[in-house]
């Protein structure tokens, strides 16, 4: 059974690689819901569940669980006390595809609200390989607006470098920097945008390694910090530092399953306080990093 | 005759203003004074008006349209309301040798609009000046403004935090004796507690009660008007014997239980009514024993709203039966099973390893502690204590009986052993509205420090201790304890006993401070973990589902 769900994720991602994982692990949460032979809708409820373990036992992102999760409340928030079983799961389905749309238009909403923070001239610093910056600077460069942008490399992976190519096939002028030239480079900058893989309940985000020296540093030299995430990545989480983020997800799901002694692994991800942070650009619109406790309040409860 | 009660304004006005300059309180006769020229004053002001309007509108015919009319005005708004009144006087008078009733038929359209004009912009002028005499007496704490629409609001301040102003405490006894059932004479009235030793000025706004002697020796206690349930629970409260913010909200409705087991309704009285007026002298007299808290402010608003939703035909017994159980579902709700709660939550929070710091003695984090203990997290506890309460001893006593090994300091020594703690765990006495902290005077020193150190500090409290109140320091609202717990004996030698003697001494022995909320990372409440600035979200919540 969970091998069937896992090729359909993987093949979900290969057809457009250009989708957020998250969207693509609803994809197949609602797939699932659709095969689904369960005679209860508590069973359906824990089967969902389930599947939603088994995905982020595939790819560990923080945004992976939280969008199931959101996906889940999302569907049962409404009345299901028809008599029928197959009439409940309809309507689950169709609520289904309806967060499945709205959560597809939330980059282009994005975009929308955070193009116009690029001034012209603007230099931008950006961390590793974010594709909803990518669609802010494409939608500012449609805007003509002439900037230029300096990407950290962001080893171990050098997902920097993929996200320089992008750029250069905008004619934005790009500038790969190591990821230890942070503090030299932040000086020429003016301002610093980065996506999240998650935003906590404190209002802080959970992003690949080296957000959070980034963010430091930016505080240092009073650059403002933006942070551009869609809704589906508010989770339910509350680090207090960054020895308080759960293990499964600090590291990939391939080296939680294969290594015993997990001190010696580095972590890809790492937790970024909300005192840090400027503002936070989501489809739900432009908001402190307070507000956005009160944005999970009326996700969650 | 107008003339005469012009020339004696001025007059009276300027003697009050001295008395106002220098400082004292205007006497009841002086403000009656004031009340009755102010009415004068509007009489003269319509007659002087209307004489301005006719003869402006004579002069308008004869010479420069606009010029007289626009004198009084501009002359208007240029002086106060005293020197204001003399001033259309001189124009009208000369020229009222012949005033023109019969020219009235032949007035324009324009011309009566700009006699509109002139009196708006008189009758304005004079507010202006009243305005200006009124808000130098509204800071004094006064409720009734002249009515007036270009009156600024006045807030009225809370009677607690005005101890140093004869006149509400003058207000506050009429109140006392009005609470009163009636049917008793005055001798039964609740009596008035009054304030002992020198009080520092910067809190002399505050109350501030000795405890050497107990409450039933200083005042008379009428046992005819308040239940014997509520006198022991008042001694109680101002002896310390029962103290922390649970505690006394417990025992309150505790002692509440009793006195609605034990009422009547009297003949033609509802229930609903005479119940609630029942309990305001009862809450009167323990606000007189110890200040109420935010929560204890909450649970009687609760009590309040419960008894006066009683429907009418609801029987006696039927009603009290209802009540007594609203008050079971009420302390088991929000203290028992909210406490059961923010331990669930907290216990994620606790890791092996941990060294936890806890300041005073909280019910809450202490039950905290000894659940996470059981659920067999390894962790060691450093206690922080302070003069002159020491609860830290206490917590210290509870935390050992159950086996988790502690460390004990005093809050000088925080700054040594805090590059030991991995965590700092406080209670709270209310969360106000803008998320700031209201706790046990020393908290905001830890969670300074902490800050200063990158400790995580986590506040544990539940949601019935979150109140509207707003407050950014801890002058403006807090409580004073008694100044001779200060004094201590050592070797033999007592430092402080004859303070009262030494004339620029005070002693101060605060209760509460408030913490501001970038020094407090979490907030852990039964509906979650919450950051600070997320306490007016809550509060609105809880007003929806009310």
């Amino acid at each position: 059974m969970d091998k069937e769900l896992v090729e359909y994720f993987r093949a979900q991602m290969r057809k457009d690689p250009d989708m957020a994982s998250a969207v693509a692990a609803i994809r197949t949460l609602l797939e699932f819901l659709k095969r689904d032979k369960g005679e209860t809708i508590l069973g359906l409820r824990e089967n969902l569940t389930w599947a939603t373990d088994c995905l982020t036992g595939v790819d560990s992102s923080v945004a992976v669980s939280s969008g199931g999760e959101l996906f889940l409340r999302f569907i049962s928030l409404t009345s299901l006390e028809h008599q029928d079983l197959s009439r409940c799961k309809k309507v689950m389905e169709e609520r289904g595809e309806l967060f499945l749309e709205k959560i597809s238009m939330s980059r282009t909403k994005v975009a929308k609200l955070c193009h116009t923070f690029i001034k012209d001239g603007a230099k931008i610093l950006t961390h590793s390989y974010s594709r909803v910056v990518l669609r802010v600077l494409e939608k500012a460069a449609a805007e003509k607006k002439r900037f230029s942008v300096y990407v950290t490399e962001s080893q171990p992976d050098s997902a920097g470098r993929q996200m320089a190519e992008a750029l250069r096939k905008l004619n934005v002028p790009v500038t790969v920097v190591l990821d230890a030239a942070v503090g030299y480079v932040l000086e020429k900058v003016d301002l610093v945008i980065v996506g999240a893989e998650g935003v906590v309940e404190s209002g802080g985000i959970i992003n690949k390694i080296g957000t959070y020296q980034m963010a430091v540093c930016s505080k240092a030299h009073n650059k403002p910090f933006y942070v551009v995430a869609e809704s589906f990545k508010f989770v339910r989480l509350y680090p207090l530092n960054q020895q308080d983020v759960p293990d499964k997800f600090k590291y990939k799901a391939d080296t939680l399953k294969t290594v015993q002694n997990l001190s010696e692994e580095h972590p890809i991800i790492d937790y970024t306080p909300p005192s840090l942070i400027t503002l936070l650009f989501t489809d739900l619109g432009v908001l402190t990093p307070s507000a956005v406790s009160d944005e999970l309040i009326k996700l969650y409860l | 005759m107008a003339d005469s009660g012009v020339t004696d304004g001025p007059n009276k006005k300027d003697e009050i203003e001295r008395v106002k300059s220098e400082g004292k309180d205007l006497t009841k006769e002086e403000k009656q004074r004031l009340r009755k020229e102010k009415k004068q004053q509007k009489k003269n002001k319509e007659k002087k008006d209307d004489k301005a309007s006719q003869e402006s509108e004579k002069e308008k015919k004869s010479a420069t349209s606009a010029a007289p009319a626009s004198q009084p005005p501009t002359q208007l708004p240029a002086q106060k309301a005293p020197s204001a009144v003399p001033a259309p006087a001189p124009v009208p008078v000369p020229a009222s040798e012949a005033p023109a009733p019969a020219d009235k038929p032949a007035k324009s359209k324009a011309e009566l609009k700009a006699e509109r004009r002139a009196r708006q912009e008189a009758e304005r002028a004079s507010k202006q000046g009243k305005k200006g005499e009124v808000g130098q007496q509204a800071p004094q704490g006064k409720s009734k403004a002249p009515p007036s629409e270009l009156q600024p609001v006045v807030k009225r301040l809370p009677e607690h935090i005005q101890v140093d102003n004869p006149d509400v405490l003058k207000k506050l006894a009429k109140k006392l004796e009005r609470q009163q059932t009636p049917g008793y004479n005055a001798a039964t009235k609740i009596p008035l507690r009054s304030d002992y030793g020198y009080k520092v000025s910067l809190f002399s706004h505050l109350h501030q009660y000795s405890r050497k002697a107990p409450l039933t020796q200083q005042l008379s206690i009428p046992s005819t008007v308040i239940h014997p349930a509520i006198v022991q629970l008042g001694l109680q409260y101002s002896q310390g014997i029962v103290a922390g913010s649970n505690a006394r909200s417990v025992a309150l409705l505790h002692a509440f239980k009793q006195v609605i087991r034990d009422y009547t309704t009297p003949p033609n009285e509802e229930l609903s009514r005479d119940l609630v007026n029942k309990l305001k002298p009862y809450i009167s007299f323990l606000n007189q024993c110890r200040p109420l808290s935010a929560s204890m402010g909450n649970a009687i608003k609760y009590i309040k709203k419960e008894i006066s939703n009683i429907p009418s035909q609801c029987k006696e017994e039927e009603a009290k039966s209802k009540l007594l159980n609203c008050i079971d579902c009420y302390i088991n709700e929000k203290i028992v099973l909210a406490a059961k709660a923010i331990a669930k939550y907290s216990i994620e929070k606790i890791s092996d390893g941990d060294v936890i710091l806890v300041y005073g003695c909280s019910s809450l984090v202490n039950h905290i502690l000894c659940e996470a203990f059981e659920k067999s997290r390894k962790f060691r506890v450093i206690v922080v204590d302070s003069r002159p309460r020491l609860e830290g001893r206490e917590a210290l006593r509870r935390l050992v009986q159950r086996g988790i090994s502690c460390t004990y300091v005093l809050i000088s020594a925080v700054s040594y052993i805090l590059p030991e703690v991995s965590k700092v765990f406080l209670g709270a006495h209310a969360l106000l509205a803008n998320g700031y902290v209201m706790s046990r005077v020393g908290t905001s020193q830890i969670a300074l420090v902490a800050k200063a150190f990158n400790v995580p500090v986590l506040v544990c409290c539940e949601t019935y201790k979150f109140c509207d109140r707003v407050q950014t320091d801890s002058f403006v609202s807090n409580e004073l304890d008694d100044p001779d717990d200060l004094i201590v004996t050592r070797k033999g030698k007592t430092q402080l006993e004859d303070w009262h003697q030494v004339d620029s001494l005070g002693l101060l022995n605060l209760v509460y401070d408030v913490t501001p909320p970038d020094f407090v990372d979490l907030v852990i409440t039964d509906l979650g973990m919450i950051p600070c600035t997320s306490v007016p979200v809550v509060l609105r919540v809880k007003n929806v589902d009310q």
